[in-house]
């Protein structure tokens, strides 16, 4: 579903150059869920945001569903995001002013689905995430892990091929993480890619694969079946 | 897989139209849930109007104003007044009181027939007038058929002095409405005899003149009668000469030089006598209002301008503000499939109709209070404040473009931050 080949994103800060990401090589196959762990500055986020079109590499190449992603305008990127990529942010980055429906059906508007079709599919998809109740709620009256739900809908409503997390228990406790990672889980059973950026290794462990990120290079690739079984011999 | 990127092919045609029922709907909807800067940025809007058309309907209220002291009477005239000498000349003493007479009348006509288009004389008396048991005192003017244009008095029934009145001399008046209603109440004057002084006129016709109440409690009379009833004299109080338009400024100004060195060597007054005959030539009074109004139209068309400009500055200080209050919400929509051009297009969009929309109030409410304010404020020179409906439509057109304008410079930036700065920022 995504290869990566000798991917390099550096930023210039003034007369300084920063290289972010140094040279990374990973694939990810359909249906698989894999957590990009690392810590503050070790290049994870920037990873993410050129696998989700948000942010472009200065090098390498990136595939994906077997097409170069290469000089895309901003026009098509944001098709192309719409349709084939879903994004949760640990902020939530819901529309404070629309309800959770509403913000689940924007997706959809820029698909131009109509109305009542996009009224139909973002209820589903808000009690698929066990929100059902809450469509008619707008985001400030909704817990943390309620509005990350809502991110995931909006995430799923235009069922995208892959879905793109960015820390996305990041602002959540203990227990709304996990249950959180229960539902990403669920979703990932069914048959969706999930990428996931966390610096928690707990959460990474709820994945079926770890990639580890150093200074904006891959240091460890490893099934998390893999990990639990050297753990257990050691 | 090779479904996947058809997409790319079907790019332009996932554009959402403007006229599309579902983008209007998604607008009013945000408009309808951001009331407080939806109505902040139609305020602005709907206010810069609201003073363009005040301030302008206004200004051409005070140019109306200068233009009135000219509605009654027409411009090509110039009036003669008899007075006394400063000076003694040919043997004739200072202080003399100079008479003008009908042969002045003659005289200039037959000398300067080319420059001329009418004259007449003016004999102005205050008398009683009575109708049955009616009286009331009313000034007659003894005229001659030319003074109507020369007072632009519009004869309503009837008809106006005429030649053969002058010549017979005839007890014929022509009387304004308000004598008419003073005297007569609602039934109708003409055809009846009034007592002016003693003597019985026939009234021949009625008339309204636009120069107000006072114009219209005037009697006219032949002033060959009047001569007849002061012991046939043959002497006049003033003389209005109506020069021909087509003489323009410069001809007028150079008549009227002629026509007073004609008259003081006629009437023996020294050239050098500041007295004697004074002259009060309309066209230069005229020139000079006009002036005066084309200064008002100036600091009209300033006034308007600058008004225009603080609105275009207000509008985009607040569509830069708008924009920017929205940046992370734009990066939430281009991150979940917003393009650049749908971006655009929902904030000009946007602003185009809280513009127009604010815009035709505001026009709406300067013109109703412009109309409300009608000629209250005529005692400040400001008479019918009004303003051209092109003037006023065009007004909000330019205002409407500008915040266009203003909305799509930023609307256009923040179509091109990358969706994770955007976020970033928000």
């Amino acid at each position: 579903m995504i290869e990566i080949k000798e991917l390099h994103k550096s930023y210039s800060i003034g007369k300084s150059t920063l290289n972010v990401l140094k040279g990374i090589n990973f694939n990810v196959a359909e249906g698989e869920m894999v957590a990009i762990m690392g810590s503050s500055g070790s290049g994870k986020s920037t990873l993410l945001n050129i696998l989700g079109m948000l942010d472009v590499a200065n090098k390498g190449t990136y595939t994906l569903d077997g097409k170069v992603i290469k000089d895309l305008d901003e026009t098509k990127a944001a098709i192309y995001r719409n349709k084939f990529l879903g994004f949760v942010f640990q902020s939530f980055n819901l529309i404070s002013y629309k309800t959770a429906l509403e913000n689940v059906m924007l997706p959809l508007y820029y698909q131009k689905i109509s109305r009542k079709e996009r009224q139909k599919s973002a209820q589903k998809n808000l009690e698929d995430v066990g929100l059902g109740p809450w469509a008619s709620h707008h985001p400030n009256e909704l817990s943390g892990g309620q509005k990350q739900r809502v991110a995931i809908a909006r995430a799923l409503v235009s069922k995208p091929k892959v879905l793109l997390a960015d820390e996305p228990t990041g602002a959540l406790d203990s227990k709304t993480s996990y249950e959180l990672m229960d539902l990403l889980q669920k979703i990932n059973h069914a048959g969706k890619t999930l990428l996931i950026v966390t610096h928690e290794l707990d959460i990474a462990n709820m994945c079926k694969r770890i990639v580890h990120l150093r200074d904006g290079i891959i240091v460890e690739d490893k099934k998390v079946s893999q990990i639990k079984a050297n753990q257990y011999v050691e | 897989m090779a479904s996947l990127w058809r997409i790319k092919k079907s790019a332009k045609s996932k554009q959402i139209s403007m006229w599309s029922r579902d983008r209007w709907q998604e607008m009013f909807y945000t408009l309808q849930k951001n009331k407080l800067r939806t109505s902040l940025s139609g305020f602005s809007v709907a206010l810069g109007i609201f003073i363009f058309v005040v301030l302008f309907g206004f200004g051409n209220g005070l140019k109306n104003s200068f233009e009135q002291f000219f509605v009654d009477d027409s411009t090509n005239s110039i009036w003669l007044y008899p007075g006394q000498t400063e000076k003694p000349y040919r043997g004739y003493k200072a202080k003399r009181r100079i008479i003008f007479k009908n042969d002045d009348l003659t005289d200039i006509k037959q000398n300067f027939s080319f420059f001329i288009d009418y004259i007449t004389p003016r004999i102005s008396r205050g008398t009683l007038v009575k109708y049955e048991m009616e009286s009331n005192n009313y000034t007659t003017r003894a005229v001659a058929p030319g003074h109507q244009f020369a007072e632009k008095t519009i004869v309503t029934s009837g008809r106006y002095i005429n030649e053969r009145d002058i010549k017979e001399k005839t007890k014929y008046a022509t009387i304004g409405r308000l004598v008419e209603k003073d005297l007569f109440g609602n039934k109708p004057a003409l055809g009846k005899n009034i007592n002016v002084g003693g003597i019985s006129f026939k009234v021949i016709g009625v008339f309204k003149d636009s120069g107000g109440d006072n114009e219209e409690r005037l009697i006219y009379i032949p002033y060959t009668t009047r001569q007849q009833i002061e012991k046939s004299n043959d002497r006049v109080d003033q003389i209005m000469v109506a020069f021909k338009p087509e003489l323009g400024y410069a001809g007028a100004m150079a008549f009227e030089k002629k026509l007073n060195t004609f008259m003081r060597k006629k009437h023996n007054i020294a050239p050098s006598d500041s007295g004697g005959i004074y002259i009060r030539n309309v066209a230069n009074e005229f020139r000079q209002t006009q002036n005066i109004g084309s200064v008002l139209q100036y600091v009209v068309l300033f006034i308007g301008i600058g008004t225009l400009l603080a609105g275009i500055i207000g509008i985009s200080n607040i569509m830069v503000f708008v924009v920017k209050e929205r940046t992370k919400e734009l990066g939430i929509r281009k991150a979940i499939g917003a393009t650049p051009k749908s971006i655009v297009g929902m904030i000009l969009q946007e602003s185009v109709f809280i513009t127009a929309i604010a815009g035709y109030a505001g026009l709406v409410a300067g013109i109703g209070t412009l109309a409300l304010i009608g000629d209250s404020l005529e005692d400040y020179f400001i008479s019918n404040p009004y303003i051209d409906t092109n003037e006023a439509i065009g007004a909000t057109v330019i205002l409407v473009v500008f915040g266009a304008i203003a909305g799509y410079i930023p609307a256009q930036r923040a179509a091109k931050i990358k969706p994770i700065i955007a976020l970033r920022d928000g």
